[in-house]
């Protein structure tokens, strides 16, 4: 199985996301990520979603996503064709002994400290969830307290842009 | 024509009705009976079936017949009442999140939160309904918004951004399928109903015709290829012929028309006409290639693929070798002549099912319409009932409801009044819905129904039989044993005539009957043998091949014709 990234263009109606997310499990399949925001239009969203499958289901949950009347468009996005981030909070323990070690993990992934306390410091980090892992790795032997993740954006590469061609 | 019944929070919307000239409206007995009766109208016409209901349970009795309307892409609205706006997602009195309960089967839906926008769902719902793969779409109003006023303008214009069924085919699509049926050895022409929601009969029997390429129509295609006509080898699937299983089988070339590779056609996908290239044409993408992959296809309605596959096919001729289909029809021939349908009559002198339903369907007008409920009567009545024209035979093909037969009949009847109509049932089936025999009675919509009465759930009866060691766990419902309920008497109950039949001799003079009244329904309990057995039979999980023509009989298996 391999990761494919959606960009699915919705009417911005109530009930979009519970018509999404159903189609998925009902047909079996999982969704690794999900993110949902506003586009340049004020009434479509987007909806970038990660999921792990085979081409042929692939082809099979993206012709079912088509069927939503309220679905406008979806593009897959390539890896090599597109930026791709998330954003991750992370507390992490770290006190006075091991907080300078810290600190250098954090400037070395280009990640930004947003809050410290005596025993603890909050990294807030952006990237793609290669790197994100990397930074988890690194930062797990002084202690995870608690991780908040946020879901994959993506966006293509170049001058085009996928909304506008939908909307025209 | 609107099918429903009222309750608190609809009211606002049925107060007009009882001013309207336009709009007939059903009072039906049960909100399932409503569905049914849309899903049966809206086949029998064409138009869009419409049903109504309030909130909470009168909506979630929708849900069965709107997932049979789902299954089988049928054009129905349904219009539900819902609490007020304040007190909605407060678990208030006969509140229900129909709109979450019916997603996933319905073709769409919608919650309407301003009057202003009540035009403008409706119109959006039939479209949606009526175009592109046909479905049903339920248009759920709070009560307090259909208390409101507003102003209104009709037609509203429609804002669907993401909705744009394709309809004309893909000329290269065309001329590559074209391409395949001039060179193919073995085609076949694989009709499901999608030829009959896009009224393309004629235009597949020029196809056929033209080709001279054996035609299978599957259960929900039955009519949309004259069974009289040589070509027609019948229908394929668990229980279809021998000749139209074996003839998918050793096909090289399946052309798939409106039709889904349904697991009851295919038996088990991997060993499913293994040699067959498939051209595959549906107006929903969806479908293509979701169990079997397509190596041409062609996406649009089948109307239009049929016309324009028809002058392809007529270019294409022109400069290719022609190939000589002789040999092709006769090991079609041959098995259609060693394994026709037939019966056997039960050893226990006790009377055939499969005549009864042979016999209604010999002596009945030829427009009649047939429908049915599901199970053993609904296979024989698809097998033993000759079906010339489409719109015919209406039944419930996916989701395989029990008790769609007397409600859809109603439906039938209401829109096509003038025409038999004929409700092939169950005594399983028909005491899950024969309550609106009672709304027949009242709104004279007069329609006969054979109750096919073999004191048991007959087709799970058969699998106890076949499977399960010929132990029958909770299949006897004790109508003969007990006489209970005693159908006769029950119709006359519920203001119809009550007929009976028991043994061979009854059997005409008695559809005579039936086929005599018209003021009233009538039904006609057909008391016969509980051993009948639907055959030819694909067992569940096997692959065509194993098709069996009687029990332990496998002819493909067997000898390698």
């Amino acid at each position: 199985m391999t990761r494919h990234t959606l960009s699915v263009l919705v009417e911005d109606k109530p009930g979009v996301l519970a018509r999404v997310a159903g189609l998925f499990s009902r047909r079996g399949f999982n969704i690794e990520s999900l993110a949902v925001g506003r586009t340049e239009y004020p009434d479509i969203s987007r909806m970038t979603i990660v999921v792990s499958v085979d081409e042929l289901p692939l082809e099979q949950v993206t012709k079912q996503l088509n069927k939503l009347i309220n679905v406008i468009k979806i593009v897959e996005l390539e890896p090599t064709a597109s930026v791709q981030r998330q954003l991750v909070l992370i507390k992490v323990r770290a006190d006075a002994t091991v907080r300078s070690q810290v600190l250098e993990t954090v400037q070395l992934f280009r990640a930004k400290v947003v809050d410290v306390s005596p025993e603890a410091v909050t990294i807030e980090a952006t990237g793609t969830s290669e790197k994100l892992d990397a930074l988890l790795r690194m930062l797990e032997p002084y202690g995870l307290r608690e991780i908040v993740q946020s879901g994959m954006v993506a966006i293509g590469r170049g001058a085009r842009s996928i909304t506008a061609t939908a909307v025209r | 024509m609107v099918f429903g019944i009222p309750g608190g929070t609809i009211l606002p919307a049925y107060d007009p009705l009882l001013d309207s000239t336009k709009v007939r409206h059903i009072l039906v007995r049960h909100e399932q009976g409503a569905g049914h009766a849309a899903t049966g109208y809206a086949q029998a016409t064409g138009k869009v079936g419409v049903c109504m209901a309030t909130s909470g349970p009168g909506a979630t009795n929708l849900v069965t017949p709107l997932a049979d309307a789902n299954m089988d892409s049928v054009p129905v609205v349904a219009i539900t009442g819902q609490q007020s706006r304040p007190l909605i997602g407060t678990d208030a009195f006969q509140e229900a999140d129909i709109c979450g309960i019916t997603m996933p089967i319905t073709k769409h839906n919608v919650l309407v939160t301003d009057a202003a926008e009540i035009p403008r769902a409706i119109a959006e719902a039939f479209h949606i309904a009526a175009t592109g793969r046909p479905g049903p779409v339920l248009v759920d109003i709070p009560k307090d918004v259909l208390q409101e006023t507003t102003s209104f303008s009709w037609p509203p214009e429609l804002r669907l951004p993401g909705y744009r069924p394709t309809t004309r085919p893909h000329g290269k699509q065309v001329r590559e399928a074209a391409k395949l049926i001039v060179g193919a050895r073995k085609p076949v022409l694989y009709v499901g109903g999608g030829v009959i929601k896009a009224d393309a009969s004629a235009e597949l029997l020029r196809l056929a015709e033209d080709t001279g390429i054996p035609v299978v129509t599957t259960l929900m295609a039955r009519g949309a290829f004259p069974d009289s006509h040589q070509q027609h080898l019948g229908m394929p699937g668990m229980h279809g012929t021998v000749a139209a299983v074996a003839a998918m089988q050793k096909s090289d070339l399946l052309i798939a028309l409106g039709a889904r590779f349904d697991d009851r056609v295919t038996g088990q996908l991997n060993s499913f006409a293994p040699d067959a290239q498939i051209i595959h044409a549906d107006i929903d993408p969806a479908e293509i290639s979701k169990n079997r992959r397509a190596d041409v296809p062609i996406v649009g309605d089948c109307k239009e693929i049929i016309t324009e596959l028809i002058d392809a096919v007529r270019t294409e001729r022109e400069t290719a070798k022609k190939v000589d289909l002789t040999p092709w029809w006769d090991t079609l021939n041959s098995l259609r002549e060693t394994f026709p349908l037939g019966y056997d009559w039960p050893d226990d002198g006790t009377l055939s099912p499969q005549y009864v339903i042979e016999r209604i369907g010999a002596l009945s007008p030829a427009d009649t319409i047939y429908t049915a409920g599901v199970g053993q009567h609904q296979m024989w009545a698809a097998q033993f009932v000759k079906y010339e024209q489409p719109r015919t035979w209406i039944n419930s093909g996916g989701l395989g409801t029990m008790g769609f037969a007397v409600p859809a009949a109603m439906g039938i009847k209401a829109g096509e009044p003038d025409r038999t109509v004929w409700a092939i049932d169950g005594d399983g089936c028909f005491q899950m819905t024969n309550q609106e025999l009672a709304t027949c009675a009242i709104e004279n919509l007069p329609v006969k129904i054979a109750v096919i009465n073999n004191g048991n759930l007959g087709m799970v009866r058969q699998w106890q039989t076949l499977f399960y060691g010929e132990r029958y766990s909770n299949t006897d419902l004790g109508t003969h044993k007990h006489r209970i309920p005693d159908f006769k008497l029950l119709a006359e109950a519920l203001g119809c005539v009550g007929l009976r039949a028991e043994s061979r001799e009854e059997v005409d003079e008695v559809i005579a009957k039936a086929l005599e009244i018209n003021d009233r329904p009538v039904v006609v309990d057909f008391v016969v043998g509980k051993d009948a057995q639907v055959w030819p039979m694909v067992a569940a999980g096997t692959g065509n091949s194993e098709i069996m023509a009687a029990r332990g009989i496998r002819p493909l298996f067997d000898e390698d014709l």
